[in-house]
């Protein structure tokens, strides 16, 4: 450790940062994972190459090539129809909704859109493959080139975060296979064709990302964005989006080193854990004399490891062909149009245009653009009442937020629409009530569901309640006056203290004048009136 | 009634003359004596049908029939027919019961017509002799020692034996045509597209079309305007407006052109085939038609080009027969991969089997370019030569098949003989067009001897003219065979 | 075309067919027969040939994204060679 000197508080501080920028000779350690790699000064003995593959299912109602449904959690083989259990004689007929969201995906990335695109056969046999092949898309994927720009957390050490580019090599149309169970005899699987055809858009990166880091920026980005431009609900838990990550490591100015593939990674945490230690195996591997073999991986997540799958006889030759009973898949102009129409306003672009010409903070923006949803409803709120966009947001990320939170809801499932959130700001924001009534309104109305689409309706509603319960503001002055007058008379004490110099009894007066108003005084006319007559 | 026109059994149905459970009665008559000998049919459901034929009477006597209401036809047991066994000739499929309807079933449902049973076939449609099927050879009519031809060798034994009124095939490179050369009856298989794939079991997707077997121009045409239309469930469907099959039946075929490829000609055929088609020919000429020499000169490469594309494309769509959702699975394995190999061997047959080795290896990594997209690139020449014929005639002609049928067993070791039986057929379904197959005599064993007729994209109503003319003109498809109890 | 039993034996392990070795050895030499009837095309100058897929040019159909299909796994599973609770069962799978 660091020779210890005592120095004042700033000194140590600027001691510690010089000597770890250094490198061996004082650190008793070099840092093991990757991601304390990335931000170091120096040259990497080590270039770590990582790819992704993301699977990404599409929100479509029905199947990639047949009219199953596709909602999760269904008993067995109850969404599993003909086309999708490859009964003979059956044939596949492509969905347009999944074709609208891979236009979609590539509009957002930038990328090329292939204006014709082949479906193909990837034959081999597995039992949650009822046909013995999956359609997919091999030479001519309806996605092309994009990018994505990510903000990278270098997730500690002390280098700053920073922006990225990482670029989408192609993503294309598959669908989805079964799923196997373990039966409950020994020595039987069970095959569930539910998800057998869900439609699956693989998005495939360049190998442009050198670290955990990285790898985890990525994935959340493209996390977020698919969920965004509603394409995909983005669910790990249920499959909604799969990774695979590709992992190789190489000395500076070497060609690329072999990579193994970590598969079916749901989590970005365990992502994180399983490149550190897929990284650091490999390391280990060459530095010791070995050699890496191309190889499937799976993250054991308990012991935190990457372990081979069992290497097959022979590597898979899936036989790739045109499948002859799809034809080519052709995007018109019109198509292209349409679906870009419906392409809606970038994350980043919200943001800069609640800073710029909603006056909020970066902060703010960010968190009001967290989600798509949260975004709609901020702007639906807005809509209704125009000028007051920081109460609105306020309100939102304060009030809304906690009551959200409590009872474990999204905002998608929000008991108050937008509208009627905006009409009760409204009141507020005219002074029929106060901020305490509005809270206590709220919390009344978060019970009963009040879902109004228009402002017009929920202020009749919101007024009705007001006028039923008694909820207005009172702002009449000599209202006001009078039970300040009272309230003096009552206590001479306190009013010689705060008349003494002792400013902090003024919060006893609000306090009691609020109580005697049933809170529902104007506050700010209190406030002067209180100092008025306090004043003597 | 045995040997009456569709139409003209239509007539006698609507008028009241026979029913239609009378006539579905004397047809399942006609089969139990005579199917144990021939081996058309696999499967015959007589209270099923009856009950469908009682159904017709009903709609027959409310005065709103369709032209094939209540008349019986025997469907290939390729097509899915619900809560009927459909086996595709296969011991993989022998106890499959269809959960539903194919298009084509469907199509002839909706038209009142009756199921009266499904038709024997090479196994998976693999064959050109019927001798492949698990449910033994079927026996061409003419001469019980003498294939019917295949892969619908059952349903052109059917219609010739009088065991039908009209019978379904499918055509992948001659199935239909071929049989029905052999058996002496009429067959036409459309231009790809026109009739839905959908529950039709799946050989060679790009390559495979349905298409009616029966004993008159006259009589396909009646079931060309059931069997085509538009279906959603098929990709490949053709959205293509409705078109009445028999509206050109009677023009007179003066200024017709036909074109005869001279390597429909050549090295290969025999003698008496060569006799009658060139008799058909000359009967042509007195109808007004002029002759024109045409050349295909890259038909001679359809062989090789059908057996790299068809198993290619069969290795793929066989592969769902793995014996864990349906069908055939082995009664002893110790693992997965056990259960598939075992389940895959016991349940296809030795010709399924080698096309399904022939498919994988040619889609297998190194071979793909060499094989399967060569091929590809020459079916685009075949295709071509087509279109460049068809600017200087309006149907091409010639043999349907290079020899009259041969005998069982005859072919049996050497498939490459077997697959040489297709040269004048493949090509057509390679370029997708509308083919056919008329009577037009007997070969010199008084066996039967076709007649191909080949169309432009669309143009069967064109062909069924050209056919329907000659059989006007010429009785050859009203000879029966002996032997069958008429 | 000289194909090995090494050959067919690798195919008919892609295509999932047991096969004794009888049986191979007898597939090759058929086998071999049809390569050579293949070979034939091989030969042919096929450069700037575009492959034909399809009979006609024309594009894949779109179908509308709704829910078409219902329930029928009790009549589907009917004809299952093995059931239970639903699921299909097969030989454990290893990984």
């Amino acid at each position: 450790m660091i020779a210890s000197r005592k120095t004042s508080g700033f000194e140590d501080m600027s001691m510690l940062r010089r000597t770890s920028d250094e490198t061996t000779s004082h650190s008793t350690r070099l840092p093991k994972d990757s991601s304390q790699v990335a931000g170091y000064v120096r040259a990497p003995e080590w270039e770590i190459v990582i790819g992704l593959e993301v699977h990404t299912q599409l929100s479509t109602n029905s199947k990639i090539f047949s009219g199953a449904s596709t909602t999760y959690g269904a008993e067995p083989n109850t969404q599993a129809d003909a086309v999708s259990i490859a009964l003979p004689g059956v044939l596949p007929v492509l969905n347009k909704g999944a074709v609208e969201r891979a236009i979609k995906f590539g509009l957002a990335v930038g990328a090329h859109i292939a204006p014709r695109s082949v479906f193909a056969r990837k034959n081999y046999f597995y039992p949650d493959l009822p046909k013995g092949y999956q359609i997919s898309q091999f030479d001519l994927p309806v996605v092309g080139q994009g990018a994505l720009t990510i903000q990278v957390d270098p997730l500690s050490g002390n280098a700053k975060p920073y922006e990225k580019v990482v670029r989408i090599t192609r993503a294309h149309l598959e669908e989805d296979a079964g799923k196997s169970v373990h039966g409950e005899s020994q020595g039987v699987t069970g095959v569930d064709l539910n998800r057998a055809g869900t439609p699956l858009l693989e998005i495939v990166s360049e190998p442009d990302m050198s670290s955990a880091a990285e790898a985890v920026a990525y994935a959340k980005t493209l996390h977020s964005l698919v969920r965004w431009i509603g394409i995909c609900d983005g669910n790990m838990q249920e499959g909604s989006f799969r990774c695979d990550v590709n992992v190789s490591v190489r000395r500076p100015g070497e060609p690329l080193g072999t990579r193994r593939e970590i598969k079916n990674l749901n989590s970005f945490k365990f992502m994180q854990q399983a490149i550190d230690y897929e990284v650091q195996w490999q390391i280990d591997t060459l530095e010791n004399g070995g050699k890496i073999h191309q190889a499937t991986v799976l993250f054991d997540a308990d012991k935190g490891e990457t372990l081979a799958m069992r290497s097959k006889e022979e590597a898979h030759d899936y036989r790739y062909f045109p499948d002859p009973d799809l034809l080519p898949l052709d995007i018109t102009p019109a198509m292209f149009e349409q679906v870009r129409a419906t392409l809606p306003e970038s994350q980043q672009a919200k943001q800069k245009r609640y800073v710029n010409d909603l006056g909020l903070s970066a902060y703010d923006a960010s968190i009001l653009t967290a989600s798509r949803a949260m975004a709609d409803f901020f702007e639906a709120a807005i809509s209704c009442l125009p000028k007051q966009s920081k109460l609105v947001a306020n309100w939102i990320m304060g009030e809304i937020s906690a009551l959200l939170a409590r009872d474990k809801l999204e905002i998608e499932n929000c008991p108050v629409s937008a509208a009627w959130l905006a009409g009760l700001l409204a009141r507020v924001s005219d002074n029929t009530i106060n901020v305490k009534t509005a809270k206590e309104i709220l919390d009344s109305a978060w019970g009963r569901n009040q879902i109004f689409a228009k402002l017009a309706e929920a202020l009749t509603s919101i007024d009705a309640e007001i006028d039923a319960k008694g909820l207005k503001q009172v702002s009449d002055t000599g209202a006001i006056e009078k039970i300040v007058d009272e309230i003096i008379a009552a206590n001479p004490a306190q009013v010689a203290e705060y008349r003494s110099g002792k400013d902090k009894v003024f919060g006893f007066f609000v306090g009691l004048a609020m109580k005697a108003s049933k809170g529902q005084a104007n506050p700010a006319q209190l406030n002067d009136v209180l100092k008025r007559k306090l004043a003597g | 009634m045995l040997n009456s026109s569709l139409q003209q059994l239509g007539s006698a149905l609507r008028t009241g003359k026979i029913s239609s459970v009378e006539l579905t009665q004397l047809y399942l008559d006609r089969i139990a004596t005579l199917n144990p000998a021939l081996n058309a049919y696999v499967t015959i459901n007589a209270e099923t049908s009856l009950a469908q034929a009682r159904q017709a009477d009903a709609l027959l006597a409310g005065g709103k029939a369709q032209p094939l209401a209540g008349i019986p036809i025997a469907q290939k047991d390729i097509f899915c027919a619900k809560g009927w066994r459909t086996t595709c000739g296969s011991k993989m499929l022998e106890n499959f019961v269809a959960p539903y309807d194919a298009h084509v079933i469907a199509q002839f449902n909706n038209a009142g017509a009756v199921n009266l049973g499904k038709t024997n076939m090479d196994e998976f449609a693999m064959g050109s002799s019927n001798e492949t099927s698990y449910f033994g050879a079927v026996k061409n009519p003419w001469n019980r020692n003498a294939v019917p031809g295949g892969s619908s060798g059952g349903s052109a034994c059917a219609v010739a034996a009088r065991l039908c009124a009209a019978a379904t095939g499918t055509d992948t490179g001659g199935s239909i045509r071929q049989p029905a050369a052999l058996c002496g009856i009429s067959g036409i298989k459309p231009t790809y597209g026109a009739v839905s794939r959908y529950g039709m079991i799946a050989f060679a997707s790009s390559l495979d079309q349905a298409g009616p077997m029966a004993r008159s121009a006259e009589d396909l045409a009646l079931l060309l305007n059931v069997m085509t239309g538009f279906d959603a469930r098929d990709s490949t469907s053709l959205p293509r407006d409705k078109e009445d099959y028999a509206r050109d039946l009677n023009k007179p075929l003066a200024g017709l052109r036909i074109g005869l490829p001279k390597e429909f000609f050549a090295e290969g055929l025999a003698q008496d085939v060569a006799g009658c088609v060139n008799a058909a020919i000359a009967e042509y000429k007195k109808l007004g038609a002029t002759i024109v020499d045409i050349s295909l000169p890259n038909s001679k490469l359809a062989v090789p080009v059908y057996y790299v594309l068809a198993p290619a494309e069969a290795s793929s769509n066989l592969s769902r027969y793995d014996g864990v959702r349906y069908g055939y699975r082995a009664p002893e394995y110790s693992d997965l991969t056990e259960m598939y190999e075992k389940s895959r061997a016991q349940g296809f047959g030795a010709e399924v089997k080698r096309r399904i080795m022939i498919g994988t290896y040619v889609l297998s990594h190194g071979y793909y370019d060499a094989y399967y997209l060569q091929a590809q690139k020459i079916r685009r020449l075949i295709a071509q030569d087509f279109d460049d014929a068809f600017k200087q005639c309006d149907v091409i002609m010639g043999p349907t098949s290079p020899s009259t049928a041969f005998n069982l067993g005859e072919k049996g070791d050497d498939p490459v003989q077997m697959y040489l039986s297709d040269i004048y057929t493949i090509a057509v379904n390679l370029a997708g067009l509308p083919g056919m197959s008329i009577p037009a005599g007997f070969g010199s064993n008084g066996r039967p001897v076709g007649v191909q007729i080949i169309g432009n994209y669309f143009a069967e109503a064109r062909m069924l003219n050209v056919a329907h003319q000659y059989q006007q003109a010429t009785d050859h498809h009203d000879r029966v065979p002996q032997d069958i109890g008429l | 075309m000289s194909l090995t039993n090494a050959d067919v034996r690798k195919v008919a392990r892609l295509a999932r067919l047991a096969m004794s070795e009888a049986e191979i050895e007898s597939a090759r030499a058929q086998l071999s027969g049809i390569f050579d009837l293949i070979a034939e095309m091989q030969a042919v100058d096929t450069n700037g040939i575009a492959p034909m897929s399809h009979a006609q040019d024309l594009s894949q159909r779109l179908r509308e994204d709704v829910v078409t299909e219902a329930d029928q796994r009790g009549l589907f599973q009917s004809i299952a060679p093995q059931v239970e609770a639903g699921l299909y069962l097969v030989p454990q799978v290893i990984e």
